[in-house]
């Protein structure tokens, strides 16, 4: 939205106190942007397997580097969270889950799960 | 496109430091969010120094306090003082609420004041909502119908039905929950907000209407009712403890219901 306005606009990022299931919101999104980066990140390693012995080596190599694992553990989060936060947006959608302490309580489950399951994941791989 | 920066002439400076009187020994510190249109500078914010012994409970009392016996410059609109009118919705302590029913006990150190957050300031606390009430316009809040019914009797309704406009019809209108929803921040010129949404939704719900598709029609729209993201902070700032998210997800589910 543009400003057009002579009159000055009234703090408001830089003053609210963001409430647990806003920045929830925000890390929904961000997330999101995340998963679609990643996304080409994958594309690069299936390109890199396809162009033969020596593009998967080097692509592994960036891979194993701890560079690499931290980007692959951070997509692996990001994924986690996407998903089980998009269930609760799911329960949301059919009306469910609404009262302020179901939405507080249902964010705290789904940053529970999501750190869980990327741990499981690291653990298990 | 979202802008997450105040404009430049909006940064709000350090302003002036009003001591409380001499022998005043209980003292919390108000800083106050100040904008004077009668010269150019930049919203600044003054600190007062109250005297909490001589000081009624709510921020309310504070702020009227301050406007009587320091400073007479500070603008706010306030009428009822007891949570029914909506004039003295503000930012306090870092969230939208009414100042006539905010205790300053249950505010850890300063109390800051701000205005609603995203509008434009006529002065000091006291913003624009000429575009929020045009958009609660925007819903035609009234009860539409074709059947006539002569005017000497009334619409009746069963109680269930009358139910079914409870968490709805208490709205103030005070602008708490819009101003505090950065998908409004972002986009009050297209997405019409919370509070103008659960009054839509207010008339949709109500059995005697009989303009519901119309209602629905008109809100079906990407940016009028799907700009919201279930963010919550609405219903975490309402005052009167409404729930416009769940309100809006209402709205969302009957647009889906009337398709199947």
């Amino acid at each position: 939205m543009s400003w057009d306005d002579k009159r000055p606009m009234s703090p408001h990022l830089q003053v609210y106190k963001l409430p647990l299931t806003a920045k929830l919101s925000i890390m929904h999104r961000g997330t999101g942007a995340a998963l679609f980066a990643g996304l080409i990140l994958m594309v690069l390693v299936l390109a890199s397997a396809a162009g033969g012995a020596d593009s998967w080596a080097s692509m592994q190599g960036f891979l194993s580097s701890w560079f690499g694992k931290l980007v692959l553990f951070g997509f692996t989060f990001a994924l986690y969270y996407h998903l089980c936060n998009g269930i609760r947006h799911l329960a949301w959608d059919i009306g469910k889950g609404f009262e302020l302490k179901e939405a507080a309580q249902s964010g705290k489950i789904v940053i529970g799960a999501s750190v869980a399951l990327t741990i499981l994941t690291w653990l298990l791989a | 496109m979202a802008e997450f920066n105040l404009p430049v002439n909006s940064i709000v400076k350090e302003g002036k430091y009003f001591k409380a009187p001499e022998g005043a020994s209980n003292i919390r510190k108000f800083v106050i969010y100040r904008y004077d249109p009668s010269n150019d500078d930049n919203p600044s914010t003054d600190t007062y120094e109250v005297d909490m012994d001589t000081c009624g409970p709510m921020v309310l009392d504070a702020l009227l306090k301050i406007k009587d016996e320091m400073d007479s410059t500070v603008a706010l609109r306030r009428s009822c003082r007891e949570g029914i009118c909506g004039s003295c919705s503000m930012n306090i302590d870092g969230s939208n609420t009414l100042a006539c029913t905010k205790a300053i006990d249950d505010i850890d150190g300063d109390v800051a004041v701000y205005p609603l957050p995203h509008q434009p300031i006529v002065k000091d606390l006291v913003s624009d909502l000429t575009n929020f009430y045009a958009q609660y316009a925007s819903v035609e809040p009234w009860m539409k119908t074709d059947a006539p019914v002569s005017p000497d009797k009334e619409r009746l309704q069963s109680k269930e039905d009358r139910e079914k406009l409870d968490g709805l019809y208490e709205c103030i209108l005070c602008a708490c929950c819009s101003t505090s929803c950065p998908s409004y921040w972002w986009n009050s010129d297209r997405y019409l907000g919370p509070a103008a949404l659960l009054n839509a939704y207010r008339w949709i719900n109500d059995s005697r209407d009989e303009a519901t598709g119309e209602r629905l029609d008109d809100l079906e729209d990407p940016f009028k009712l799907y700009r919201c993201h279930t963010i919550m902070n609405c219903a975490e700032a309402c005052p009167k403890d409404l729930n416009p998210a769940k309100a809006i997800a209402d709205i969302k589910h009957l647009m889906v219901k009337r398709k199947l």
